[in-house]
């Protein structure tokens, strides 16, 4: 206010002996002080969150009960995380939406139990390659080396590069250590999950190895050589076994709950 | 603040506009109103708002969400739009439903149907192995030819699309397969028993060698001119058509570690009346073979896997 002196001043001399302090009240207030801003703002944004992200904590539709869910086996998880690791998600998503054109393209659309023991999701809605919810049985095992390998052997007109660097590649993982972290967030693996979890991830890709119970603990496992090369435990073994299983574990015959499904309100 | 005088208000008179109050320096803020349109856009969306909270489902609530007095739900709106489709193809759908399959052809117009709902299904579903001129690749079976390895029929075919081709865990599915001969044989014989599957379709002399070593290996499953037995989907082996190769180590290769193709089912995953259309287009490719009743002679018992 150095300034003052070199206004005209006419005006100021008008005004100043008029000055008179009014209290500030009402949104005023709230917008010079901001503590009090602040305040506010928590409280509006949190009144949003409440009212639409934490009722889907307790709202038992949330998440459809369906049959067949279950954590995936050592040898799936490996071949999931090696999906992430290659960022296969940037082109493919896990999410078939109840649209009459993916519906019928992809199948079922895809349920929010279907991704239940997911860490991280794989849903997306950007595609540049299809969705791959239900990819599980529609390919031979061979087709998925060859397309991995060299996918344009097989899709003409297909952009997805080459991967043939996984049928080269032992796996690389602590099966142990993966399964209890899914453990700690929640995933439902028992101890005995974990503690056979190196053996699992060997044995079900192997046509020597005694898999055990792997197939009652893990329900509708395939349990085979995925990768062609029956000697080694790579990379392309799990991921074709992971995309194998993708879709394929809830029993979408009994049809009778998902008709449902599509009465339900309230969602 | 030491410029705050509220009870300064006054009315700027180039605008008309009344000012906020205070002055910075000579420098005052006209207190212009929001354009009208642009409250009128806000009240407008608070209204839409009510009123779509009113209609669709919004809020979720204890034991579920606010359903909304149209009952809307992208589920059942899916349904919907599913069962009209349906209902557009439901005379089709239900005549191909009700035929048997070996009995369309007779039904000329049906046929035709049938063979464009096929080709459109093919198109989602079957291009990524087979191509989308159906020309299949090493490994992959070409459907334009009249070579079949499990029949060419239409029974055959619908078959064949249903179950699949040793489809893990299902006992109908199309099974069989070819022992490796890796370690079996010297290389020598090897050599004379390539020589004598060539020279099935005249690619090779004959050697009596090699005819041996065949006869007493492959004719069981291949026949002894190599005609094939689609029984067990062992391929022909005296024509020009090589799923795998024809060069000879192509040939060693098959025999020593055979790779056999395999088929998922779509049973379950497609609707049996789109497995009988793609099973007609298939046929309609070029070589679909008639089907031969073998049940009106009652010495014959009928083939359950055509």
């Amino acid at each position: 206010m150095s300034t003052h002196s070199n206004l005209p001043g006419e005006r100021r001399m008008v005004v100043e002996p008029t000055e008179v302090r009014v209290p500030v009240t009402g949104h005023k207030r709230l917008e010079r002080n901001v503590s009090l801003l602040a305040l506010g703002t928590l409280i509006a944004v949190s009144i949003g969150g409440i009212v639409e992200i934490a009722p889907l904590f307790w709202i038992d539709n949330t998440i459809e009960k369906v049959e067949g869910m279950r954590p995936y086996t050592p040898l799936e998880q490996a071949g999931r995380d090696i999906y992430v690791r290659e960022g296969c998600y940037l082109c493919h998503s896990q999410m078939i939406r109840p649209f009459r054109d993916e519906v019928e393209r992809y199948g079922h659309y895809s349920l929010a139990a279907e991704s239940m023991y997911d860490h991280p999701f794989q849903w997306g809605s950007k595609r540049t390659g299809p969705d791959l919810a239900r990819v599980g049985g529609r390919y031979s095992d061979e087709w998925h080396v060859q397309h991995l390998k060299d996918p344009q052997s097989v899709v003409p007109e297909s952009v997805m590069p080459q991967y043939s660097f996984l049928a080269d590649t032992d796996i690389d993982t602590d099966a142990e250590a993966t399964l209890r972290a899914l453990q700690r967030v929640g995933v439902p693996y028992s101890d005995r999950d974990v503690s056979l979890a190196s053996h699992d991830l060997r044995a079900q890709a192997s046509i020597d190895l005694d898999a055990g119970d792997l197939t009652e603990r893990y329900p509708k496992a395939q349990v085979r050589d995925f990768d062609g090369d029956p000697e080694r435990l790579t990379e392309m073994d799990a991921l074709v076994a992971y995309l194998q299983m993708l879709g394929t574990l809830v029993d979408f015959d009994s049809a009778a709950p998902l008709e449902e499904l599509a009465e339900e309100k309230g969602r | 603040m030491a410029n705050e005088r509220p009870s300064g208000k006054r009315i700027d008179l180039p605008t008309g506009t009344e000012t906020v109050g205070h002055e910075w320096d000579g420098i005052e803020e006209l207190d212009t109103p929001m354009p009208r349109w642009w409250l009128w856009t806000l009240y407008l969306t608070i209204i839409w708002g009510v009123v779509y909270i009113v209609l669709y489902p919004a809020w979720p609530l204890i034991e579920r969400g606010t359903e909304g007095v149209l009952g809307w739900s992208s589920r059942g709106q899916l349904a919907q739009e599913m069962r009209v489709a349906d209902q557009s193809r439901q005379t089709v759908r239900e005549a191909l439903s009700q035929i048997p399959i070996e009995r369309l052809p007779d039904n000329s117009p049906l046929m035709a149907q049938a063979v464009a709902g096929g080709r459109a299904a093919f198109l989602v579903n079957c291009v990524q192995c087979h191509g989308s001129g159906a020309a299949g690749s090493p490994g992959y079976p070409n459907l334009n030819d009249d070579d079949w390895l499990w029949g060419g029929d239409l029974r055959a075919i619908e078959y064949t699309i249903t179950h699949g081709i040793r489809q893990q865990a299902h006992d109908k599915t199309r099974m069989s397969a070819m022992p490796p001969y890796e370690g079996v044989f010297e290389p020598a014989q090897l050599n004379e028993l390539v020589s004598h599957v060539l020279s099935l379709s005249g690619k090779a002399p004959p050697t009596a060698a090699g005819a041996q070593i065949y006869a007493d290996n492959c004719v069981v499953c291949h026949g002894p001119a190599g005609g094939g037995d689609r029984a067990q989907g062992a391929p022909a082996l005296n024509d020009a058509i090589w799923l795998y190769g024809s060069a000879r180590e192509d040939v060693a290769r098959q025999i020593l570690d055979p790779r056999m193709g395999m088929m998922p089912k779509w049973e379950r995953r497609l609707d049996p009346v789109t497995i009988k259309m793609l099973a007609a287009y298939v046929h309609s490719l070029g070589g679909g073979e008639d089907f031969v009743e073998v049940a009106k002679d009652p010495e014959i018992q009928v083939d359950e896997q055509p």
